[in-house]
């Protein structure tokens, strides 16, 4: 048992280096986030990568470009759905949408896009409600292949049922399959979705400010950050946002222990819908 | 020598309400631990778990927050679709990560992350459920020297999710939920 504990300790140790060297090698900086879960990715991807150690894994990250790809796929891996909470997308569309409706341009950023669900979700949403025109979307990721995946839009066919029942619920106007085509297994998004869209990689823990955004949506991403992290997104988001522009957080987020509760009101309570307040 | 225990953690599947109903309320108004529970909710559900044992029990009772600090006398529980972690600083943390063994929140996931962070000083308690689901955590939570127990399969609603338990963590004590009750009212 005492023999197992120091292993435990000794494993720590390790993982802090890991990251320590993900780091000062590559400059992608975990060493904020919530330990637990990345813990556990990590213990995945030793074990599926086949190393003894992670010691042994971080000489391989340090020799070996390669290995970084596959290390942040364990990193990173988020699991999304289109129209995830409906009811948050419902608010959007009836809370949200008439405020924005009063500006001639809008800005509106999906930050931590991971493959694109939430992304899509969205533009499909202004579409409908006859904002696309006018809005630019910036989708921003810190790992390149899930920002690669969300540019070609393409999700297997097998979560459309799922995708197509939460926009229903979210007060779709349309059928989701005007957006998509299938073929092979798969649902191919309508590239006209895409063409008011910017990608770009963008950390939240270490990256600056995007300016002037009407809405920024980020949701089950500061839930993997530690406190000082959260609190440092948050900062970013505030000083991005125009005044009275809006942030939706995920349904177990919120701004109640953060530094910056002062900056925001509650707009949609229920829905994690917060308002940069006017001064 | 065993260490003296800082937390319980608790999995129930298909059956969790009432096995948890012979458990949670009979805990006593000053009780020492905190209690964190993962129950298999179906995603799409506002869980009422936490409503109906506060008005049940004798200590607080919540579903747990995001970044909130553990405290004793506390029940908490994972909020459906999400998995509820215990970090090394003892603070509770969620997280989307892809469902384990089918399930989120995993038992698996709750267990794993309070063996890291209490070791030998947790309790952990795998009850009735028709899946495998808490097996592997109560292992984990075992070679840390932690106290794994398991409801008695004969007197389980579903006997699956225990004897999952008992067939891979054979160091498991094997209980009623009577006698888990009163276990955990003596810690």
């Amino acid at each position: 048992m005492t023999e197992d504990l120091a292993n435990e300790r000794t494993e720590d140790i390790e993982i802090r280096l890991l990251l320590d060297a993900l780091y000062y090698r590559y400059h992608y900086d975990f060493r904020d986030y919530a330990m637990a879960s990345i813990k556990r990715r990590l213990r995945q991807g030793r074990q599926q990568l086949g190393f003894a150690s992670f010691s042994a894994m971080q000489d391989a990250l340090m020799r070996d470009p390669d290995m970084l790809p596959r290390l942040l796929g364990y990193l990173t891996v988020q699991v999304s759905e289109m129209f995830r909470d409906p009811s948050y997308f419902r608010a959007l569309r009836e809370k949200v949408v008439p405020h924005l409706r009063t500006y001639p341009s809008l800005k509106v950023w999906i930050a931590g896009c991971s493959a694109g669900e939430e992304l899509y979700s969205m533009v499909i949403l202004f579409r409908e409600e006859g904002l696309e025109e006018r809005t630019l979307f910036y989708a921003t990721d810190i790992n390149q292949d899930a920002l690669r995946a969300a540019e070609t839009g393409i999700f297997n066919l097998d979560r459309i049922p799922l995708f197509t029942e939460n926009h229903r619920k979210s007060g779709g106007r349309n059928s989701l399959s005007d957006y998509y085509h299938a073929a092979y297994g798969r649902a191919s998004f309508d590239k006209s979705l895409r063409r008011k869209v910017v990608f770009s990689d963008h950390s939240l823990v270490t990256d600056a400010v995007f300016g002037e955004m009407h809405l920024i949506s980020c949701r089950n991403v500061l839930i993997y950050f530690n406190r000082s992290a959260q609190d440092r997104a948050l900062g970013l988001f505030k000083d991005s946002l125009v005044r009275k522009g809006f942030l939706g957080l995920g349904a177990k987020e919120s701004l109640r222990f953060s530094g910056h509760a002062d900056s925001f009101v509650d707009f949609v309570r229920e829905e994690k819908i917060y308002q940069r307040s006017a001064q | 020598m065993t260490a003296r225990s800082e937390a319980v953690v608790i999995g129930a599947s298909a059956g969790a309400l009432e096995a948890l109903s012979a458990i949670l309320p009979s805990l006593p108004a000053g009780f020492r631990l905190p209690v964190m529970v993962v129950v298999h909710v179906p995603a799409d559900k506002r869980s009422v778990l936490a409503e109906l044992f506060q008005n049940k029990c004798q200590i607080e009772v919540r579903e747990a927050d995001d970044k909130e600090p553990v405290v004793g006398g506390t029940v908490y529980f994972a909020p459906p679709d999400y998995h509820l972690l215990v970090e090394m600083d003892r603070t509770l943390s969620l997280s989307s990560d892809e469902p384990v063994l089918f399930s989120r929140p995993s038992i698996d996931v709750l267990f794993e992350s309070a063996a890291d962070a209490y070791g030998a000083a947790l309790i952990a308690i795998v009850l009735t459920g028709a899946n495998q689901d808490g097996a592997q955590g109560l292992c984990a939570v075992a070679a840390l020297g932690g106290i794994a127990l398991v409801q008695d399969p004969d007197e389980a609603f579903a006997s699956a999710m225990p004897e999952a338990a008992i067939n891979l963590c054979p160091d498991a004590r094997i209980m009623s939920l009577h006698a888990i009750a009163a276990y955990l009212r003596e810690v």
